[in-house]
This record gives C-alpha cells, sequence and structure tokens, in this order.
C-alpha cells in the first residue's frame, strides 16, 4: 500500500505504514534537530516511533535557520 | 561592569547585545562574528528543511549551540498572528520547549513595518500558551504598553527600518516607552553602526538588537565587536548621567584664576 502527502509543500508517495520516525530515516533527517507539524498540529518528537502518516496528510518539516 | 546585568524573563544576561544570525557568508562567519559580540541571545528563523539536500551539511544550532547561546527563535516573514503562533508552536518544539520567543508580525514586505494589531492578537494566544514574549513593535508607547499588559517579557521598537541601518529616528518615541514600559525595552532594527547602538544605550533602552548592521560590515568580525563595545559604552554612560547640555552658554574647563597674563 502506498500513501500520498505533501511534505513541505511538494506531493510524495511512501509506502505505508509508516511512522514519523521511519519517515526521518527515510528523508536522512535522523539526528538532525528538527520539528514536524501534521496538519497544521505538532507531531512531539516523543511520539515519532508510534504515530503512523495517513494518506492526503499535510506535513511541514522544519529546522532553525539563520535569521534576524 | 560586574552585576549590570540585563534581566528577560527572569533570567540575566551579562550582555544586553542581541544579534541575529542571518546574511552571513557562512557559519564560520556567523560563529566568529557573534562571539566577537559577545552577545548571548542570538535570533534564529524557522524555516522548511531542503528535503533531501542538507543531509550531511552542518546546521546552525552546531555552530551555535543552545548549550552556550539562548536561542531566540523569530516570525520573520510571517504576516498574520496565525502563521506567527503556528511558527512559534514548531520553534518551541524544535528547541525541546524552550519558551522564550521574538514576535514579529510583518505588515508589507517593502517596510517590514510591523503590522500591530497581529502582533496584539499573537501575543494574546501566545502568552495564553505559556510563551515568553520579545515583540518586534513600532515605536508607538500606547502600543507598546498594551504588549506589557498583555504580557510580554519584552518590548523592542524599531529604531528604523529592519535592515535599513538608517540608525535611531524618532528618539523621543523611545523615551516615552521607556519611561511608561517596565518590562526591558530594546531597540530592534535600524542599527546602522557603533554610534547608533551607543545612543540607544544613552536613552536608557535596556538592549539592543542587530543583524544587518555587523553582518553586512566590511569586516563583521571586527563589527561584531565595535557594537559590543558601543552597547557597553552607551548603558555606561546611561548609569554615569550625562552632563546638562548647555546650549548657549560655553564653560572652561581649566581655572579662570592664575593666569599668567594677569601675574603683571
Amino acid at each position: 500500500m502506498v500513501i500520498c502527502v505533501t511534505l513541505n509543500g511538494t506531493p510524495r508517495e511512501f509506502p505505508a505504514p509508516l511512522t514519523f520516525s521511519q519517515l526521518v530515516d527515510e528523508l536522512a533527517l535522523g539526528g538532525r534537530r528538527i520539528a514536524v507539524e501534521r496538519n497544521g498540529e505538532i507531531v512531539p518528537r516523543s511520539r515519532f516511533p508510534e504515530a503512523r502518516l495517513h494518506d492526503g496528510d499535510r506535513i511541514e518539516v522544519v529546522v532553525a535557520v539563520g535569521g534576524g | 561592569m560586574m552585576g549590570d546585568t540585563l534581566v528577560v524573563a527572569g533570567k540575566a544576561y551579562d550582555s544586553r547585545l542581541l544579534v541575529g544570525t542571518g546574511k552571513y557568508r557562512d557559519f564560520d562567519e556567523t560563529r566568529r562574528a557573534i562571539e566577537a559580540s559577545g552577545a548571548q541571545i542570538v535570533t534564529v528563523a524557522i524555516r522548511r528543511t531542503n528535503i533531501g539536500q542538507d543531509a550531511g551539511q552542518p546546521s546552525l544550532l552546531e555552530v551555535l549551540p543552545p548549550t552556550k547561546y539562548t536561542i531566540l527563535p523569530n516570525t520573520a516573514g510571517c504576516y498574520n498572528a496565525q502563521d506567527a503562533v503556528r511558527t512559534l508552536r514548531l520553534a518551541r518544539e524544535l528547541l525541546d520547549g524552550h519558551s522564550l520567543v521574538k514576535l514579529e508580525v510583518l505588515g508589507d514586505a517593502q517596510s517590514l513595518y510591523p503590522n500591530m494589531p497581529e502582533t496584539l492578537a499573537a501575543a494574546k494566544t501566545l502568552v495564553a500558551e505559556g510563551f515568553q514574549v520579545m515583540a518586534y513593535c513600532s515605536d508607538d508607547p500606547i502600543l507598546a504598553v498594551q504588549l506589557e499588559e498583555i504580557g510580554c517579557v519584552a518590548v523592542m521598537p524599531l529604531a528604523s527600518l529592519i535592515g535599513s541601518g538608517m540608525g535611531i529616528l524618532n528618539p523621543w518615541n523611545l523615551q516615552i516607552i521607556i519611561d511608561r514600559v517596565k518590562v526591558p525595552v530594546l531597540v530592534d532594527a535600524g542599527i546602522g553602526t557603533a554610534s547608533d547602538a551607543a545612543i540607544a544605550m544613552e536613552l536608557g533602552c535596556d538592549g539592543v538588537l542587530m543583524n544587518t548592521a555587523i553582518a553586512k560590515a566590511k569586516d563583521p568580525v571586527l563589527m561584531g565587536h565595535a557594537m559590543k563595545l558601543a552597547v557597553q559604552a552607551g548603558r555606561e554612560a546611561f548609569l554615569a548621567g550625562r552632563m546638562a547640555k548647555k546650549p548657549y552658554e560655553a564653560q572652561p574647563s581649566s581655572p579662570a584664576a592664575g593666569l599668567i597674563q594677569k601675574s603683571a
């Protein structure tokens, strides 16, 4: 089974089931300081191992960058 | 000066200079300029990660570790309260529950002037959610007092437009805000060079936040150090209490008595 999500504004397909931990690994973001939002709601890092992505989710993955 | 600290949200900082981390050539220049500035609080922006492009690259928070600096996430680029609140919720998650934030809700892309109705609305929501809000704002004393009443831990009026380097355009308004507001008042935006920072501190500002003045100097590391000295000098001049201005009355510094011409 495949799910389609919008990841940082771009449509992406992933094999399901997919947890947020697996997503992080898939994107090679393991060990990086990130924050994730699903459909406008924070997904706490503590929930990454259990929480699964759903078809149609709008996912935002953010980092800290230089700024004033 | 020992013991003269900036206290924001109950935490004391030796440095009254806060700096941004944008517009540097590379992370090494960022790190060296910020070290030279002596700043302890540094702002960062929250942005989408470049999926598939960041792997292996160092990240800003490795260069400026939260164990060494107080990271102040901002809402730059947000034009309404909802986006600003959303951005700072992400920032709090990113920074392990850290609640000190810089709220800035912009009015338009040309002036980057703050949208104050949206800033006030966002501040209310953020304070209710337990954030400690330092708010970028216009230099309107009434609105600055309203931000304080909402529960902001600092108000940060602009000296002039963000990134303009035009210095302090309305010291009189800043003075009114300093006189009326009890939480720290920091000038945020518009500083161009060291004298601007010194003037802000001489007015009685509790601190100064700047980015472009350091990052876009020809030598950002040297300017970072210059700003450190300027903020310290301005602060000490404020505490020392300047002499009264006497526009029409010259007074010699040397004794009037004992001049050799008079001893004939």
